[in-house]
């Protein structure tokens, strides 16, 4: 069995798998909303293949990023677009 | 300059190609927005795969020293410039510009799901139904999760499979279909005994669940601890049920952007629209092939034979080529068949209430589109389609809701940093302009 890596949702640390997608990692530690919409709903992956930018989030400081196009690594940063 | 061919798309029909075009020895450099090659049919890793044909494909090229693959490379720029193309794309992690030049391309960018808008479809957890299948294979969490699958098509039941395979829970089925068009579908796949098979054993992994034909969802509502209320009209009666995440898709339709930016002939017919190509695969624009769904949905192997055909061609090696032209022959007849029994049905349309959204980078409402009578007045009044994903997402749907057309091919593909652009702009020839 693989070891696992740790990443960092909205500042908080966390230990997941490797190999997972950012998408996959955010459901599994409770975070499924990735961003606000322009009218201030929540929104959450939804095509799961890049095309809707649904699951945008920030990755290591860099905006805009797609949570299910981007796998996880170690030290990784998420910011979603409903943390305070 | 040495032949050098750049491919757009690692799924099924870009592998082909290169696979087809690797042992010729050109330079290949093969591009793919996703952080792994497969598309959608094979993601998730080559590991993971049961098809052989894939295997086999990855193993091969990552022998071969002229193969090379960039992923999370998203293409914001093309164009032809004398006798070759250059492509402008951004490395995502990192922000930074590539370019690539080439005198051969093939475009393998595949299909995306006919997402349709119905009251609710924006509530986290509801999803595409290819799009939770696609989610669930890179670790997405469904494991003890009830899951409704919804649409239309095969995919449906691919999807419910590997979700049932994930561990979820996968309650209903819901087909838009009627009955007798699924049998008769079913009849018609006498012609390829292989999908029959394929049928009977997605039907085998999927004895838990419901199939209801003659049906389809008509609104969703979130109730209490992330479960989803979902209104179904089930075979004219109307049925409330409760699941975890509603996976909603009513099948594939040819990711177009690409081919229309380098000026590919597109052609529309009243459901879809699709590149056109000759017997080796060549679009309108002369060294410029096109292979897999752009072409038309006809699956994986359709896919398959369409890259080997195209990477025969562009690599000039077309000696190679009669068996898969042979392959091709075949699976068309099947798209063709597909195409024929999952017409969408017109209730479909009146799903929307005025509050529904259906832009949902601009947040866009069904009633705010509904006084404009094409694509281009509803964009400039309501910035519909002007958002993140630039309408690949609402352009479908106002093209099934409202039959308007789309403004295909717009340079750049997506919205971009001002650097990747300057990055063009850096390598034109003639005179350039002074900001």
């Amino acid at each position: 069995m693989k070891s696992k890596i740790s990443i960092q949702i909205n500042h908080q640390t966390h230990l997941i798998d490797p190999g997972l997608s950012v998408a996959a990692a955010l459901a599994l530690c409770g975070q499924l909303v990735t961003r606000i919409s322009v009218s201030g709903e929540t929104r959450a992956p939804f095509c799961g293949m890049g095309v809707c930018q649904e699951c945008r989030v920030t990755i290591n400081q860099q905006a805009h990023q797609l949570a299910c196009q981007t796998m996880c690594s170690e030290g990784m940063s998420i910011i979603t677009g409903d943390a305070r | 300059m040495m032949d050098r061919l750049l491919i757009i798309g690692a799924g099924p029909a870009g592998l082909a190609a290169a696979h087809a075009a690797a042992p010729s020895g050109i330079h290949i450099d093969i591009i793919d927005d996703n952080f792994q090659s497969g598309g959608q049919i094979w993601r998730g890793g080559f590991q993971q795969q049961a098809d052989v044909r894939a295997r086999t494909i990855w193993h091969e090229l990552n022998q071969a020293q002229n193969v090379h693959f960039q992923f999370q490379t998203k293409l914001v720029h093309i164009e032809q410039r004398d006798q070759h193309v250059v492509a402008t794309a951004e490395y995502a992690p990192q922000s930074t510009s590539r370019q690539f030049i080439a005198n051969k391309v093939i475009i393998a960018t595949g299909a995306r799901e006919l997402l349709l808008p119905f009251p609710g479809w924006t509530l986290p957890g509801v999803t595409g139904a290819g799009g939770l299948q696609a989610l669930a294979k890179n670790g997405f969490p469904v494991k003890g999760k009830t899951v409704i699958v919804a649409g239309s098509g095969p995919l449906l039941l691919a999807a419910a499979a590997t979700l049932t395979a994930y561990g979820a829970h996968v309650t209903h089925i819901i087909e838009q279909a009627p009955m007798s068009a699924l049998r008769q579908f079913a009849f018609g796949l006498l012609k390829t005994p292989s999908k029959i098979m394929q049928a009977l054993g997605l039907a085998w992994k999927l004895k838990q669940s419901h199939y209801c034909s003659d049906s389809f969802v008509l609104a969703a509502e979130s109730i209490q601890e992330d479960q989803k209320r979902v209104r179904v009209s089930m075979q004219g009666k109307i049925v409330e049920l409760a699941c975890d995440y509603l996976a909603c898709g009513f099948g594939l339709t040819p990711n177009l952007e690409i081919a229309a930016g380098l000026g590919c002939e597109i052609h529309h017919t009243s459901m879809n629209a699709h590149v056109i190509v000759n017997e080796w695969q060549e679009t309108s624009v002369k060294q410029v092939y096109c292979a897999g769904e752009s072409t038309g949905i006809g699956g994986v192997d359709l896919a398959l034979a369409e890259g080997y055909v195209a990477g025969y061609a562009a690599s000039q090696r077309i000696e190679h080529a009669n068996p898969m032209l042979q392959q091709r022959s075949k699976w068309q007849q099947f798209a063709e068949h597909l195409a024929q029994h999952f017409a969408l049905r017109p209730e479909l349309r009146h799903l929307c209430e005025s509050e529904t959204i259906v832009c949902r980078c601009e947040d866009v409402r069904y009633g705010q589109l509904q006084p404009h009578n094409d694509w281009r007045g509803a964009k400039l009044h309501t910035r519909c389609g002007m958002g993140a994903c630039q309408g690949r997402m609402c352009g479908n749907i106002n093209r099934f809701l409202f039959s308007w057309e789309r403004d295909l091919g717009r340079l750049p593909f997506q919205s971009t940093s001002i650097k990747h652009l300057m990055a063009i702009q850096h390598t034109e020839q003639g005179p350039t302009s002074e900001e």
